[in-house]
């Protein structure tokens, strides 16, 4: 059979997961880190984030929104995924994707958000025209008292969902770490460190993810980057990334110094076809090149433009750093026999359902979705009086 | 034509011999079976096994297994003599090292064995159909369970196609039937056992290597066979419940 060395199991040759899998903790993860940016200027007052904090909501709302679309596109049956809400089984972690999702989206990140522009939306009600205005006031929810003690009460039950965001951000991609951690028959997968490092590599990609968008979107806009603001976000996602880091390669000592019935088949692998993806790119490349250069930043006095074009850099290399990461757990994990004497190959379709082009379309959404989102809720203090003066 | 007597002697018992396997391939009907008074599980005596891949071809006709997928299938095991691995004087270690093929499952044979040295045998491979199944545990919405007479079977019109139950199962036992877009395996013939007969795979040995087994039932066979002879299941660490049994199984199976 093509693409096979050694023996697998007959049924183990085409693998089950495929690159939409790879996709859903990529989303996710993006979610919580950004959610978790977000509460740092809420919660733990770090001022200098304030220029990302609804940017980073609107991100996070962004990606939610398409994280379930990768899996309903690999599911066999789609339409029979409701039946996870209706009749979820009680042993299974995945049977709590919906509610967990759910509670994220309406709960915290949706609820959050409106808290946080309800006066925005009050004032775009009274001042936009035609449909616009139509959605604006269906957005208000009847809600349209934005006196100063309304406004307090606003921001102290904002503050109390973010409170209770963190840990359900925790819990989102800490989940989506156990959905893996927990496969005993895979020991690649199965370890009690997976949701731990899944929570952290979370934080890392989304403030990496979130970095990148304020300086992007800064520089369109044509506006000074506060550099104070980068300056710290870099800095969190330093020593976040220490911490990820430190916790990978714990995991991976582990598994090499232990040496158990898995390892040698697990070393093959990674010495030939997770070289590249495991360490080349999402080692060397994504994890170690970003943090040297973002210690740099940290113990040398650089330039303002040297240290913008640093995160930049750095930022990029963290994102696919961390998306190199979720390949080699999804795909990694289902190229070995689980009789560890043989090992297959990924072919990724192109035009398939769970093929390239919809990875990328899919890797694009969220972006679409923030452009509405950002235009229809501007997250710039300052302009949102005037914004829907444009007519786009 | 003329049958003498004495032609008529010898093909009687051969023709009543042969009608006791035609009604033995008929499935009967059984509305008196009682699932609580059952506990399906299978028995697998390795030195009987001949890797003919009857078993195989069996279970895809009965069962309409999809070609590339297998219900069950047959691996053969070869594990070399011990030879010096390096000349600083280590050895290689057959045993964390044999060399397994199954093409196509087993289900035309195998080829003619060219390496005289070490041993060879066939490992027949099916559901183990485990009382702590982690793939039952891990269904998102339940679509696959275990009956009460101790089968693991899925529900196919409710199964969502995640194939996170072919993720958790060790064995690689599990599959997503390409046309129906489910998690597809073994039912132990369930149709067939519920009736009163053997699994398709059981009927179809030649050597008796595979046989069912009702470890409820106090009668059966099986409780002597465990009594007299070292049995072992596939992967014990996985603490599965397995319920296939392995007579004579080598270490060095996986």
């Amino acid at each position: 059979m093509s693409g096979v060395e050694g023996f697998m199991y007959p049924n183990e040759v085409g693998l089950q997961w495929s690159v939409l899998i790879v996709l859903y903790p990529f989303i996710t993860g993006l979610v919580a880190g950004a959610f978790i940016l977000a509460s740092l200027e809420r919660v733990f007052r770090v001022e200098a984030v304030k220029p990302t904090y609804r940017l980073a909501l609107l991100t996070a709302l962004a990606f939610l929104l398409v994280a379930p679309l990768p899996l309903q596109l690999h599911l066999g049956h789609p339409e029979r995924s409701p039946e996870m809400y209706f009749t979820p089984h009680s042993t299974s972690a995945m049977a709590m994707f919906g509610y967990v999702y759910l509670w994220y989206l309406m709960a915290v990140l949706v609820l959050e958000i409106w808290l946080d522009y309800r006066r925005d939306i009050v004032l775009l009600a009274q001042s936009s025209k035609g449909l616009l205005r139509i959605v604006y006031r269906v957005m208000t929810l009847g809600s349209k008292n934005i006196s100063e003690r309304s406004l307090a009460i606003d921001e102290r039950a904002g503050w109390i969902v973010t409170l209770v965001g963190i840990p359900s951000a925790f819990l989102l991609h800490g989940y989506v770490g156990f959905i893996f951690g927990s496969v005993k028959a895979n020991p690649w997968w199965s370890s009690p460190m997976m949701p731990v490092v899944f929570i952290f590599s979370a934080m890392v990609s989304g403030i990496a993810g979130v970095m990148l968008l304020y300086m992007a979107i800064t520089k369109l806009r044509k506006l000074m980057i506060d550099i104070r603001c980068v300056d710290t976000i870099a800095m969190y996602l330093f020593y976040i990334f220490i911490i990820d880091f430190s916790l990978e390669m714990l995991d991976l000592v582990h598994r090499i110094y232990e040496a158990d019935e898995s390892f040698r088949s697990l070393n093959f692998m990674v010495h030939t076809q997770l070289y590249i993806p495991h360490i080349v790119i999402q080692i060397c490349l994504g994890t170690l090149t970003p943090i040297i250069l973002l210690g740099i930043t940290q113990v040398v006095k650089l330039p303002q433009i040297a240290r913008l074009r640093i995160y930049s850099v750095a930022g990029c290399l963290t994102l696919i750093g961390i998306f190199a990461m979720r390949w080699n757990v999804v795909i990694g994990g289902q190229l070995f026999s689980k009789s560890f004497l043989g090992y297959t190959t990924y072919k990724m379709g192109l035009v398939t359902r769970e093929g390239l082009l919809v990875a990328i379309a899919l890797t694009l959404l969220p972006l679409l979705f923030l452009w509405a989102l950002v235009k229809l809720l501007p997250p710039w203090p300052d302009e949102s009086a005037h914004a829907t003066a444009a007519p786009n | 034509m003329n049958i003498s007597r004495r032609q008529i002697m010898i093909l009687l018992p051969a023709a009543a011999v042969a009608w006791k396997y035609v009604l033995a391939g008929t499935p009967e009907e059984s509305p008196n079976y009682k699932m609580s008074d059952h506990w399906w599980s299978m028995l697998i005596d390795i030195p009987k096994c001949i890797g003919c891949g009857n078993c195989v071809r069996a279970c895809q006709t009965e069962n309409d297994v999809p070609d590339k997928n297998f219900r069950t299938w047959v691996e053969r095991y070869h594990i070399s003599d011990w030879q010096m691995a390096n000349p600083l004087g280590g050895m290689t270690n057959p045993m964390t090292d044999p060399q397994v093929i199954s093409p196509d499952g087993g289900k035309e044979g195998f080829p003619v064995a060219t390496d005289e040295s070490g041993k060879y045998f066939f490992v027949p491979k099916l559901c183990n159909h485990c009382a702590d199944s982690p793939c039952t545990q891990v269904c998102p919405v339940g679509a696959t369970f275990i009956s009460p007479d101790g089968v693991v079977l899925v529900d196919q019109t409710y199964c969502l196609g995640c194939a996170y139950c072919v993720q958790a199962c060790p064995y690689g036992c599990r599959y997503i039937h390409p046309v129906k877009k489910v998690a597809d395996k073994c039912t132990l013939c369930y149709h067939r056992i519920t009736k009163g007969l053997t699994t398709a795979c059981c009927e179809a040995c030649p050597t008796g290597a595979r046989q069912l087994a009702d470890l409820k039932n106090p009668k059966d066979p099986i409780h002597e066979f465990l009594k007299t002879h070292s049995v072992q299941v596939l992967k014990p660490q996985m603490a599965t419940g397995a319920k296939v049994f392995y007579n004579d199984l080598d270490g060095a199976v996986r």
